[in-house]
């Protein structure tokens, strides 16, 4: 018989810290690493010294991966890993670096998503994003994901009954939400007339739709608990994680994801059924991906999605508190660091320390991932189950 | 009077330049870039061990990973599933072009593909619904000389001609502006003819000796929208000035003018018959393209009725040398190669190289080859079909399709064969 997976027992994730997003910034990719790993380092109170991992993921740090980081930040960790996977990215980081630790590869590894945004940068990402991309979608009108999502999303509609206003719920929640989140990018207030007369970018995708891609970064740190209590810090659990790439590549059109082939894994070795989470933290790359998360991780039924957000509230005081930071939607997409960005807010919500958005006695956290547009589908999921300690 | 096709350009305003969309393809993708270019349906990749289609193209068969995919043609027929419609775009060319509509089509042989869509296409209707959006996917080259798959509804035969996708794939002679250089010849003639009655708006013909052949400059004169001008592709000055004189108003140059002899390297003597027929069909071309490639270039954007196109008449001999015409084959081979070079200085531009590689035509210069042989009437009919579909190399009739496949296939074997003698 094969041996049961490993749980994650013992496996602590500490110190959420986020470097504040900006529109555009002339700083590098590297700037911004450096600032979560000084930030980390700062709110854990630890010596550069005692980090021996680190796991970075950034769009645009080339020509540098990890690697250079180390001599450009006098590190000498005996543990890295360079996790190219854009809004799966944070929860990959977390899953790699928590076996690096309960193993004893390493002690403390901080896991770090970082990403700058020149002008020019996300044009220029697009041509040459995939080989796929560059052969198979980029001459197709040059849309970038908008293109890609607005195919989606249209399947989704005419094969589920989505309507446009059931999109605008997640938005028009998350813009409330933003508003209690000083870093987020979007706090004007929004109502989901605004939302519906939005300007059509790829249609049905419409402005409101897209997220902002910014400059910042989102980091945490993980270590065994011990190390943690023996430090004084506080932590969360992690309880379970799950990815899975290219699943389901046998539809023609995206109608879910890897989430859904892994997710009783995932609350088995949570020991949890979905309906006990508190906080649940999608990544919202385009709001059709949110109903699929919904779907795919047991919140509801394939194709449940737009009744499950007319029937619920997604505020972080509403029924299913949701992507309380406000989301890459209105918190902005900071590249890479948006597939941390459900992770840090996660962590601060089970942590206490989430402030005006702080949902009561959260004690159960899920966050998801979803990353990379390679031709007609973004290809890595994955998702993990925190728990806040006693 | 009929109007124009394309309304008068306003000479205050700026002249636009092109915006190529994206050039960039891998190696592999360059699969559809040899279909297209041909005007061949859809080819995609097979896998020789599991049969898998695949799409997008790639190095192994992404079912057993078999390195061994052949590209083949397919049945362009599928369904629709989604669209979407850009509002925005990233790049310049579809920037100053929008909206774009494009979709998700799962082909019957499995593979889903995104595509551009025609305006005749309608949307696929709400799930659960009896109807399918059937639609056929067909190969193209864009503006930038790439391979891009376009979808029509499967019943419509031909593009609409004033869809915007034809307008960019294509290079039809309607409304255009178009010179060719010789009409003396029965396939100059075959040629006007063919441009006019695919609505060309005006077409400007070249005479080198207009006091020799005045009978056909006659045939042509009172046709409306032709305009006889003197054209000798031997004299520099000659070119230069009916450049000077129509570079600015020319949206397709029809390069058709070609010394034709029958000569073996041995059959006679001497270099004067072989230096005649490089004089034009080499040198002619070059200084052609040297008094019109600039203009032209300039003009690919220049409105809805734009710059777009350059043809060359080849022939199948530049391929693979056809003894019993040795210098003649020699001079096509010559222009083929620069033609190639012209292209590589068009293609950046957004103008389309045409080369039309016909076997035999059946005229004098041919009274000895047995037939079949390629009418002047098919020739010219064929070469507007290719303009039209915007392809890259035509060969056109019986003769000139077999040739290239046994080239395609050997072309060791074909010069042993015409070592034998016969075509």
């Amino acid at each position: 018989m094969m041996p049961r997976r490993t749980g994650y027992e013992g496996v602590a994730l500490v110190a959420p810290f986020t470097v504040p997003y900006e529109r555009y910034s002339i700083r590098n990719a590297q700037w911004f690493a450096a600032q979560a790993l000084r930030g980390l380092l700062k709110e854990a109170r630890l010596d550069k010294s005692q980090v021996d991992g680190i796991s970075l993921s950034s769009f645009l740090l080339r020509p540098d991966t990890v690697v250079g980081l180390t001599q450009q930040l006098g590190l000498s960790p005996r543990w890295m890993d360079d996790v190219p996977t854009g809004g799966a990215s944070g929860v990959m980081a977390l899953r790699r670096a928590a076996r690096a630790v309960q193993c004893g590869d390493a002690n403390i590894i901080a896991c770090i998503g970082a990403d700058t945004n020149h002008v020019e940068s996300f044009r220029q990402g697009l041509a040459n994003f995939s080989s796929f991309a560059r052969d198979a979608t980029y001459p197709y009108g040059a849309g970038g994901p908008n293109s890609m999502f607005a195919l989606i999303t249209d399947n989704y509609m005419r094969q589920f009954g989505a309507t446009r206003a059931d999109f605008g719920r997640i938005a028009v929640s998350q813009r409330a939400n933003a508003a209690l989140n000083p870093n987020a990018m979007l706090r004007k207030p929004m109502s989901l007339d605004d939302y519906l007369r939005a300007r059509p970018i790829a249609d049905p995708i419409h402005l409101l739709d897209c997220v902002m891609p910014c400059a910042g970064a989102e980091a945490f740190l993980v270590m065994r608990e011990e190390r943690a209590e023996a430090l004084s810090l506080p932590h969360v659990k992690l309880r379970g994680a799950i990815e899975r790439h290219n699943a389901y590549a046998e539809d023609p059109v995206m109608i879910r994801g890897g989430w859904l082939r892994d997710r009783d894994e995932l609350y088995a070795q949570a020991g949890i059924s979905p309906d006990r989470l508190d906080v649940i933290h999608t990544y919202d790359d385009y709001p059709v991906i949110v109903l699929m998360q919904f779907e795919g991780l047991g919140l509801c039924e394939l194709g449940g999605g737009p009744e499950f957000v007319r029937e619920n509230t997604l505020t972080h005081d509403g029924t299913v508190p949701h992507n309380t930071s406000g989301g890459q939607l209105s918190a902005g997409q900071a590249g890479a660091a948006g597939g941390f960005l459900g992770l840090t807010e996660t962590m601060r919500q089970l942590l206490g320390t989430a402030g005006e958005r702080q949902v009561k006695d959260a004690r159960w956290g899920l966050a998801s991932g979803f990353g990379i547009v390679n031709f007609d589908r973004c290809v890595c999921t994955g998702a993990v189950v925190l728990e806040s300690a006693p | 009077m009929t109007p124009p096709v394309f309304p008068r350009k306003n000479p205050v305003l700026r002249t636009q330049r092109m915006n190529l969309p994206p050039m960039g393809r891998g190696r592999v993708a360059h699969g559809l870039t040899r279909a297209a270019a041909v005007g061949d349906h859809l080819e995609l990749q097979v896998c020789e061990e599991c049969g898998a289609v695949q799409y997008p193209p790639r190095d192994a068969c992404g079912t057993c990973l078999s390195p061994e995919l052949d590209w083949r043609k397919q049945s362009p027929c599928g369904e629709l599933l989604s669209v979407a419609t850009l509002h925005h775009s990233n790049h310049l060319y579809f920037r100053e072009r929008l909206p774009w509509r494009i979709g998700v089509v799962r082909l019957d042989t499995g593979p889903t593909v995104i595509a551009f869509l025609t305006e005749s296409v309608v949307p696929p209707r709400a799930a659960g619904g009896a109807e399918r959006t059937r639609v056929q996917v067909l190969l193209r080259l864009d503006r930038a000389g790439q391979a891009v798959l376009v979808a029509q509804p499967i019943e419509e035969l031909n593009m609409n001609l004033k869809d915007k996708l034809q307008m960019e794939t294509g290079c039809s002679p309607r409304g255009r502006k178009i010179l060719v250089t010789d009409g003396k010849t029965a396939v100059g003639q075959a040629i006007v003819h063919a441009l006019l009655d695919a609505g060309a708006d005006t077409v400007w013909v070249g005479f080198s000796e207009p006091w020799k052949r005045g009978e056909e400059i006659a045939r042509l004169r009172d046709v409306p929208g032709v305009e006889a001008v003197a054209l000798d592709l031997t004299d520099a000055r000659s070119v230069a000035a009916l450049g000077g004189e129509l570079g600015g108003k020319v949206d397709i140059v029809v390069s058709n003018a070609e010394v034709h002899r029958t000569e073996s390297i041995s059959s006679r003597p001497g270099t004067d018959s072989a230096r005649a027929e490089m004089e034009v069909n080499y040198f002619g071309l070059l200084r052609l393209a040297q008094a019109f490639g600039p203009a032209l270039k300039g003009r690919a954007a220049d409105g809805p009725g734009h710059a777009v196109a350059w043809v060359n008449l080849l022939s199948v001999f530049a391929l693979s040398n056809l003894p019993s015409q040795g210098t003649f084959s020699a001079s096509k081979a010559a222009a083929w190669s620069l033609s190639q070079g012209l292209r590589a200085e068009m293609l950046p531009h957004g103008i389309r190289v045409l080369n039309v590689f016909p076997g035999p035509i059946d005229d004098e210069w041919n009274q000895n080859v047995p037939p079949p042989k390629l009418s002047a009437g098919a020739l010219a009919g064929a070469m507007v079909r290719a303009l039209t579909d915007g392809v890259e190399d035509l060969y056109p009739g019986e003769v000139a399709q077999e040739w290239f496949a046994r080239w395609k296939d050997n072309h060791k074997a074909l010069e042993r064969e015409l070592v034998a003698g016969g075509l």
